[in-house]
């Protein structure tokens, strides 16, 4: 019987993959499942076992079945790993997503599982973090905070009661790095987790899983209870969100995980001190835990050989929206966003010119294709006035407009915002408003209190265009720097990254300001 | 399988309290009467009844040795948690960034006019709800939508107008 491999990934069988496994298997082949490679332009992919090795075909359809079963399908890709979309990548993470059956347990440790938290376990918790910290590891949920030096407070908090929780809320749009490797590769997280654990004396952890990810959460679930034995006495929870944005907030989350609404925490105290029911807690995303497995395995200085400047190793990139290869692209930092964007996404699946990236979700910035010398790099990226967040590319060709981009941005905070800080329960709101303003290109007349005899030091004339955006600058100011969180604290990037790189798209009012306000 | 959970879900408009109180109390033998079981505890009444009934408040508050305020405050915080059933069939279409750069907002319009219904609302038979959803995590592929437990990417108005018709008949 023909071995073949076709995904079960959420994106797969959004497109089709149920009914090419389908087929295959009436057609008498042993279908296996296994995660995506992450190129999605290919799937429904199909893999079939040859005596030249694994062949790929794709995109599949479940008439093709035969076709494909006798190597003649006209789609055919050779070893998918050679594809230079895969050639061209650095998977430390991601080596296994794609390749294995990501709940069987021989797969996972006859293709390097596991090996992590042997060597982990094999050492003091000191050692395993001072690894950690060798490698460089930053957070990759955004914040980039070096994760050793977190795992280090963990360590040294007093109290015999700590937990890891994972941070699995993945809700930026044009992000789902986390769904595939949870989807693809779970032991690797729970790896990750384990060795997390074992650093900072844990005994407990909980992964957060957005609702909106039912697939991962079947996942995940299924390979916790496979491997409760391996990772004993460490004990493991999947905990399902309830569609709060606001949950990713990972002071937001603890609460949430706690029974209660998802509101944001002033700190300090840090969640590494108090986090999760008051305890010392380590919180990690995803991605920096299943980073983990590779730098015990392998040495912390092996992952620090490769990146750029503060930023070590390898980031999992997302090209996403209106890209001609959109996918899971791991590489080593450095790149710059115009060869992410041109040379491996291929420019936009329309054919029409990029008119606007946005880099790191909805909180994320967007840039111009001048920007695109810009390399893949923290500090590279906040010194542009934006951000790498969570690594995901949404790609816009020329017709997007970006004052209703804008407009969203403020319009998505008012609808995630917790409610808990002003500037952003009230700042979103406004800023709804003032861009439709903008765009309806109404000057705004004053209102009733305004125009009161007593409101002595405000403007009482009717605000045109002009004062309207010096308004929406000042707002974003004050949202930035006074909310308590992300959410409130980066809207403002897209805002601004808009108004001031396409200000045409904001009436004739924005382009003077804006050259002005650049400093 | 989601049509048996929402014929119990109007069942479950004639259940009283007691009833739910009985639910609740099997739901804290199995997960535990702690204050951190309140999320999973609603996922699984909305999961058994289709959604959370203002009635089931006092049975998990009492539960979980909260005040009604807590356990309302957390019904009304998340998103996920109806105080109304959906309709036999729920189609939920993506909004975010990525799906508008690939045509989302020409979906929806389609999905409003051949309903006759806004974003979340139910049509008035009961048929079919439409939602919006923030992000499937299918951003390479969209515009996307999830069809009752069924995610479809790549929907363009025709695909969708034939989805919708399957589920009309």
């Amino acid at each position: 019987m023909t071995r073949v491999y076709v995904s079960q990934d959420m994106a797969a069988v959004a497109l089709g993959a149920d009914a090419v496994a389908e087929a295959l298997a009436n057609a008498g082949a042993d279908v296996v499942r296994t995660g995506s490679r992450g190129l999605f332009r290919l799937e429904p992919l199909v893999e079939v076992e040859m005596p030249e090795g694994r062949v790929g075909f794709g995109p599949v359809a479940a008439a093709d079945a035969a076709l494909v079963l006798d190597g003649s399908h006209p789609a055919r890709l050779g070893d998918v790993a050679a594809v230079p979309f895969f050639a061209r990548q650095q998977r430390f993470t991601f080596v296994r997503c794609g390749v294995i059956d990501p709940l069987s347990l021989d797969d996972y440790e006859a293709h390097g599982g596991w090996r992590g938290l042997a060597a982990a376990r094999a050492m003091p918790p000191q050692a395993a973090i001072d690894a950690v910290k060798a490698s460089g590891l930053r957070g990759r949920g955004g914040a980039g905070f070096p994760t050793g030096i977190k795992w280090q407070t963990v360590h040294d908090a007093p109290g015999s009661t700590k937990y890891v929780v994972c941070n699995a809320d993945e809700g930026d749009s044009g992000t789902f790095a986390d769904r595939l490797l949870m989807e693809g590769d779970p032991f690797c997280l729970i790896e990750g987790m384990a060795i997390a654990g074992h650093a900072v004396g844990a005994e407990r952890g909980y992964i957060y899983i957005r609702s909106e990810y039912p697939f991962a959460i079947r996942t995940m679930r299924e390979a916790i209870a496979r491997a409760a034995s391996i990772v004993a006495p460490f004990v493991l929870e999947v905990r399902v969100g309830a569609g709060a944005y606001v949950c990713g907030e990972e002071t937001a989350m603890l609460d949430s995980i706690e029974g209660k609404r998802g509101e944001v925490r002033a700190k300090p105290p840090l969640p590494a001190i108090a986090g999760l029911f008051g305890r010392p807690t380590v919180i990690n995303n995803v991605l920096s835990l299943a980073a983990v497995p590779f730098i015990l395995s392998k040495g912390g200085e092996a992952y620090a050989a490769i990146g750029f400047g503060r930023s070590r190793g390898t980031m999992p990139v997302q090209l996403a929206g209106n890209v001609r290869n959109g996918g899971l692209f791991e590489t080593g930092f450095g790149i710059t966003l115009g060869e992410l964007v041109m040379d491996i996404g291929g420019g936009t699946e329309s054919g029409r010119p990029v008119k606007a990236v946005q880099v790191g979700g909805p909180l994320g910035a967007y840039f111009p294709p001048s920007m695109f010398d810009l390399p893949f790099d923290y500090e590279a990226f906040a010194a542009a006035g934006g951000l790498i967040g969570h690594a995901g590319i949404t790609v816009f060709d020329d017709t997007v407009d970006m004052a209703h981009m804008a407009r969203f941005a403020m319009e998505f905070c008012a609808h995630e915002s917790c409610g808990k800080c002003t500037p952003c329960r009230i700042g979103s709101t406004r800023g709804v408003e003032l861009i439709d303003r903008l765009i309806a290109g109404e000057d705004r007349a004053a209102d009733a209190v305004e125009r009161l005899p007593q409101m002595r030091n405000i403007a009482r004339g009717t605000r045109p265009a002009e004062e309207e955006i010096e308004l929406l600058r000042d707002l974003c100011d004050t949202m930035k720097f006074g909310s308590l969180c992300a959410l409130g604290g980066f809207t403002p990037y897209p805002v601004l990254s808009a108004l001031d790189h396409f200000p045409q798209d904001f009436g004739a009012a924005a382009a003077p300001i804006s050259s002005a306000a650049a400093e | 399988m989601n049509a048996t959970r929402n014929d119990r879900s109007i069942a479950g408009d004639a259940t009283h309290a007691d009833d739910y109180a009985a639910v609740v109390a099997r739901l804290v033998e199995d997960m535990g009467g702690e204050q951190t079981v309140l999320l999973p505890m609603l996922h699984a009444l909305q999961e058994e009844f289709g959604y959370i009934d203002d009635l089931m408040v006092p049975a998990v508050a009492s539960a979980l040795n909260l005040s009604r305020a807590d356990v309302h405050g957390v019904v009304t915080f998340y998103h996920d948690f109806r105080r109304r059933p959906l309709g036999r069939h729920r189609v939920r279409l993506c909004r975010a960034e990525s799906c508008q750069a690939r045509g989302a907002a020409a979906v929806e319009r389609t999905a409003t006019e051949r309903l006759g219904l806004r974003m979340g609302e139910t049509s008035p038979d009961g048929r079919v709800t439409l939602d919006a959803v923030y992000c499937l995590g299918l951003c390479a592929t969209g515009p996307n939508a999830m069809i009752d437990d069924v995610p479809v990417s790549r929907i363009d108005p025709a695909t969708l107008d034939r989805l919708l018709g399957d589920l009309m008949r």
